[in-house]
């Protein structure tokens, strides 16, 4: 199979649903022209033109409140978000009205809006360019949030995003954007469900659940539980919005023992929903209590060596899933 | 020259906002309506005069003050006063209330309750006709208070740089609840904040339904013709407080007095009869016609069912999957 790396499989999906879907348009800071700070968009301008590859205004809450707008009148925005680190900026317009306008108005309307949002740490971005905010998204209703970790699943899962009805925060790690993968042919349609999570390494003896870049570091992290003699079971839950519990209880369910492995920050985190879920679910089951890897509780240092204590790696991923096997 | 039979059908409209929101008054008093009730009363003029010069299916999109605009882009009384009353066959199945009204029939998409909230979706919304290169245009409505939060200024930046086809209709009624638009904004005169986006900007009297009526037409027509976007500010008081729970404390009654002695329905009333376009009689009859509405509404609502149980986790996602909330 041949390979492609993040960003262009992104491209090719985002090239694919234009070519197919006339409704559906790309805007965003630095999409067209330029073809994406993170080169996700490149090539788009050339094929498609300014009308439907817009540049915008550094304006984060105009460029999500506009797509909101062609969406309710039935194009198919899919607005880039130069980083997740700007979804903030844009708060008002994801929670209070992409996520809100289909429920409050009684289902008078469809919202097929897929926001995509690069972030994530641990190239010495600072405090304000480091987020791994995930978990805010999924806190509130409405929205669905996707976080994929290989190229086939961004291509696979962007598509499905686009073409699902509803509104879609999907979450792109910036360190992942130039990692390679195996992605079927162009003639090959490539379209994953949301809401399946998929197991990346088959194992008895822990269950390691992750997504976005974790789920690397776990994979990294199986290896060297291997190497002591623990089988871990790697689940990329791939979407946390609609979120497969079938596959990641009935894998702990399995194993009887589970580490949570997010870039976001610890409390009040993902993991601790997706850890209280298991404990409500499968408590007498359990060999040990769920155990979290996160991100410090601080705002992401400059320095190098304090960012990489401040962000979750595959060693800590070791520690925490020892603590609970031996 | 606005037809005879529209200026009465303009008359009808105002008067139906006015009793209508009387009774919502009432109902709210008798604890029959919940949470934030934003009257329209003394605005009435605006909504009717500036949505009658629109086609069917030009988009609206509101702020939270949003019963004048639904009844005047045609929705349906009945679930009107159903959705105040928290009911299952309300606009919006009872899960949007006073402040979220929405109507896809009429291309009305709702009453935000963010100041300002609204004011790039409208673009939004622009930024679809001209994609599709079809003669639709977008009316927003919002209030004084609006124009100086950040995302009023990026939909008009947006508007005009795209060149969309929107007009953006401030109705200014000189309070943002208790504050006053000179107390709050750099430029109170709103209609010249258009200057700052390199847009036309207009001032009308807002109490005068047909002068709103008239502006609105040409405006319509240069933004449907492709001129890009537009500001309109139509001065405008509302006679209550900022809504059902606000005394009003903070206005001089002369101040009240003054602007209840421009009412735009008694004017219209004088214009009809001035015109031979109305007898007394008439006029009476369109009391009555209205008072049959208001009722019918109130008992529509009073009589429909609360939502079932049920309702509570439908309507969120068009797709939905095994891991939703009660799928």
């Amino acid at each position: 199979m041949r390979e492609l790396r993040v960003y262009e499989a992104i491209a090719e999906a985002l090239a694919e649903e234009m070519r197919r879907d006339e409704a559906v348009f790309v805007m965003g800071e630095d999409v067209g022209l330029f073809g994406g700070t993170f080169r996700a968009t490149e090539g788009l301008m050339a094929e498609f033109g300014s009308r439907r590859v817009r540049d915008t205004p550094i304006a984060e809450a105009g460029i999500v409140g506009l797509a909101l707008g062609a969406a309710l009148a039935g194009l198919r925005p899919v607005p880039e978000l130069m980083t997740m680190n700007f979804a903030i900026v844009a708060m008002d317009q994801i929670i209070n009205h992409v996520a809100k306008m289909t429920y409050m108005f009684g289902g008078q309307f469809d919202l097929p809006i897929t926001i995509r949002a690069p972030g994530g740490g641990g190239t010495q971005k600072g405090a304000q360019h480091s987020h791994s905010i995930e978990s805010w998204f999924v806190n509130a209703p409405g929205l669905r949030v996707v976080a994929p970790s290989t190229p086939a699943d961004f291509k696979g899962l962007l598509k499905t995003s686009i073409r699902n009805d509803d509104p879609v925060l999907f979450v792109e790690h910036e360190l992942l954007y130039s990692m390679k993968g195996p992605v079927p042919d162009e003639d090959e349609e490539l379209l994953i469900p949301l809401g399946r999570a998929e197991t990346r390494r088959a194992g008895g003896d822990i269950t390691l659940v992750a997504w976005s870049r974790m789920v690397h570091e776990s994979l990294k992290a199986a290896e060297q539980l291997a190497a002591e003699g623990i089988e871990a079971e790697v689940i990329d839950v791939r979407t946390l919005d609609p979120f497969d519990w079938d596959a990641v209880l009935g894998s702990v369910a399995r194993t009887r023992r589970c580490v949570v492995a997010e870039e976001g920050w610890r409390t009040i985190g993902v993991g601790a929903e997706i850890g209280s879920r298991i404990h409500e679910t499968l408590f007498y089951e359990l060999d040990a209590p769920v155990q979290r890897v996160a991100a410090a509780d601080v705002p992401t240092p400059y320095a190098k060596g304090l960012e990489q204590a401040a962000l979750p790696d595959a060693d800590d991923i070791v520690r925490a899933a020892l603590k609970i096997t031996t | 020259m606005i037809a005879p039979t529209d200026q009465v059908k303009m008359y009808k409209l105002m008067v139906l906002i006015r009793r209508i929101e009387e009774r919502v008054a009432e109902s709210y008093g008798e604890g029959k309506i919940g949470g934030f009730t934003h009257l329209y009363i003394g605005q009435e003029a605006v909504a009717v005069g500036a949505i009658s010069a629109l086609n069917h299916d030009d988009y609206v999109i509101d702020t939270y003050r949003d019963h004048g605009h639904f009844l005047a882009r045609g929705g349906d009384p009945r679930k009107f006063m159903a959705e105040l009353f928290g009911k299952a066959t309300g606009i919006c199945q009872g899960k949007g209330g006073s402040m979220h009204l929405a109507d896809a029939e009429h291309y009305f998409y709702g009453g935000t309750g963010i100041v300002g909230g609204s004011i790039p979706i409208a673009a939004g919304l622009g930024l679809a006709c001209a994609y599709r290169g079809d003669d639709r245009i977008v009316m927003a409505f919002f209030g004084d208070g609006a124009t100086n939060q950040g995302v009023w200024h990026e939909g008009l930046n947006f508007a005009e740089l795209w060149n969309l086809p929107v007009i953006f209709l401030c109705e200014n009624n000189f309070y943002g609840i208790g504050t006053g638009v000179n107390v709050s904004s750099s430029l109170s005169e709103v209609h010249k904040k258009a200057n700052g986006y390199g847009m036309p900007g207009y001032l009308v009297n807002g109490m005068d339904v047909l002068e709103v009526r008239k502006t609105c037409e040409e405006v319509v027509k240069l933004v449907r013709g492709g001129s890009g976007p537009a500001l309109i500010e139509a001065r405008t008081y509302r006679y209550q407080g900022h809504s059902m729970t606000d005394p009003g404390r903070y206005r001089a009654k002369a101040e009240e007095d003054l602007w209840r002695k421009r009412d735009p329905i008694p004017r219209l009333a004088k214009h009809l009869r001035a015109q031979g376009i109305c007898d007394d009689a008439r006029l009476e009859e369109i009391e009555h016609e209205v008072e049959d509405v208001c009722e019918d509404a109130v008992q529509f609502a009073l009589d429909s069912p609360d939502p079932a149980p049920e309702a509570l986790y439908e309507g969120m996602f068009k797709e939905r999957f095994a891991g939703d909330p009660h799928a």
